[in-house]
């Protein structure tokens, strides 16, 4: 991979350090006039999650990382390994549970989710902003309740536990935040 | 299509040209000379990190002035008397929310004040142009000690190398004692400063650049250098100037073995403003400050383009 000099960090370029792939979330250029020129970068782990702020001599350089992010439907899970395609190519990949993580809750056979790869091989998997998923456990509704406004929970096909209107049965499909995790509408 | 529109307001425009003029009478009404000196000069400067843009004049190597400076002092030096400039001034590779590689500086020199004078003038400046705010001065080594706990005057460089990596959170262990006063200065006392306009005194002797050195009341060698920040931005950097031409020569050369420690490309010396000290450089202090920056405090606008005409869009800095 190419080598990146501080005077071409921009949000998004994605840099090795530490041995670990990250993203750049800020970088600001910061100079007193007559002294040295920095650049303060806010860093982004992209195997941990982890965001911290870094200041590098302006002049200094870091190796680029091999990561991308592709657009792939989600096919099925084995219960090992999530499984995903690309579907232009139709090339498949797998990815573990540290991999999927939270994300598992959100995956629904068919939909469209985004896969960063990291030298070619899955390294998070983001859902979409909004999952529309079926309800297929919750207590009954409760009439007469539905004035307080309360919520209940509500199991979604998925796996994916959240709290729904009373009024909300088995069987009915909903919208969901998967950013949130919170019931926006039924679908 | 083509982006072609102004980066400023036509409303921001008016009241950029307002300041302009109010500078101008600020300097009329006390007899000071406007001298509008060339952008364009054989030679450069030899600061480690300021980077002249080059350019060629009919095949021969010139630069964009960095400040109007040198020339300056050649008038000074000529028997000008108190001078001012109001013009653009340029530095290559310095572009984000503050900085752009183009930008209006005003600059000016009075003969036979000290830097304190030139101070109250500045604040008298700002004043006059609205700014109403409150003014203090702190020194460079009190308000360090405040913040970081270090005399920056006599820490030892290994710890001062360390602090700075742990602010950083990036190997400073090798960096230069200047380096490590600039890091720990812009990331760290930078933020701490008190709102309003601050001016910071008698700076470090490792970053004295054209100012003369002198005790302070510790017994710390200090650069006679100045520096305005308005709610924490750099505003303005002066000096009482150094006169000694032995003295500038020596600077101008620790600095090119500076650059070529650093792999910099080497800078010829200016050997007319050397010429000129030889033959008397009055007793003088001189300031320069960013206007583009003045107008962004003024009007309360955080991207330096946004108060020129036609700034840079897209400056690197997200």
């Amino acid at each position: 991979m190419a080598n990146y000099s501080t005077n071409e960090f921009r949000s998004g370029l994605k840099v090795m350090m530490d041995g670990d792939p990250c993203s750049i979330v800020e970088n600001e250029f910061v100079k007193p006039g007559k002294g040295q020129a920095f650049s303060r970068v806010r860093i982004r782990n992209l195997k941990t999650g982890r965001v911290w702020d870094r200041t590098f001599k302006s002049g200094e350089s870091l190796e680029g990382a091999d990561v991308m992010d592709r657009d792939m439907q989600y096919l099925y899970t084995d219960g090992e390994y999530w499984h995903f395609m690309e579907p232009d190519t139709f090339e498949q990949h797998q990815a573990d549970a540290k991999v999927v993580s939270d994300t598992a809750k959100w995956l629904r056979e068919q939909d469209t989710v985004i896969v960063t790869l990291y030298n070619g091989v899955p390294l998070s998997v983001l859902a979409p902003n909004h999952v529309e998923l079926e309800i297929v456990d919750t207590d009954p509704g409760l009439k007469g309740d539905t004035a307080q406004g309360g919520t209940k929970p509500a199991t979604l096909s998925t796996g994916a536990v959240v709290k729904v209107p009373l009024f909300l049965n088995i069987g009915e499909t909903i919208k969901v935040d998967t950013r949130t995790g919170e019931y926006l509408s039924r679908a | 299509m083509a982006h072609w529109q102004p980066t400023a307001t036509l409303e921001t425009l008016r009241y950029r040209a307002k300041i302009l003029a109010q500078i101008r009478q600020f300097f009329e009404v006390r007899d000071v000379l406007e001298v509008d000196v060339p952008v364009l000069s054989e030679t450069g400067v030899t600061d480690l990190h300021i980077d002249c843009l080059q350019t060629q004049v009919g095949g021969a190597i010139q630069y964009l002035q960095s400040s109007p400076e040198y020339f300056m002092k050649r008038l000074l030096a000529s028997g000008s008397g108190s001078i001012y400039s109001l013009g653009k001034a340029f530095r290559d590779g310095e572009r984000g929310r503050r900085h752009h590689p183009e930008f209006t500086m005003l600059e000016w020199y009075r003969t036979s004040w000290d830097e304190c004078q030139l101070v109250e003038e500045v604040t008298l400046l700002l004043r006059e142009l609205g700014l109403g705010c409150d003014t203090e001065t702190l020194m460079y080594g009190d308000v360090f000690g405040r913040v970081i706990g270090l005399n920056p005057h006599t820490v030892p460089l290994a710890q001062l190398q360390q602090k700075a990596s742990s602010i950083a959170g990036d190997d400073f262990s090798n960096e230069s004692r200047s380096t490590c006063l600039d890091l720990i200065f812009s990331l760290s006392v930078e933020p701490a400063l008190p709102n309003g306009l601050v001016f910071i005194r008698n700076y470090p002797a490792c970053q004295a650049a054209l100012a003369r050195l002198d005790k302070d009341p510790m017994g710390n060698i200090i650069a006679r250098r100045f520096e305005a920040f308005l709610n924490g931005v750099e505003l303005a950097n002066g000096y009482y100037e150094l006169i000694d031409p032995v003295e500038q020569k020596s600077r101008f050369d620790a600095d090119l073995a500076l650059r070529q420690a650093e792999g910099k490309p080497a800078m010829s010396v200016d050997t007319r403003l050397l010429a000129a000290m030889d033959s008397g450089l009055p007793s003088c202090a001189g300031v320069a400050l960013g206007v583009d920056r003045l107008l962004m405090q003024l009007l309360d606008i955080d991207d330096i383009s946004h108060v020129m005409p036609f700034g840079h869009v897209g400056n690197n800095c997200e």
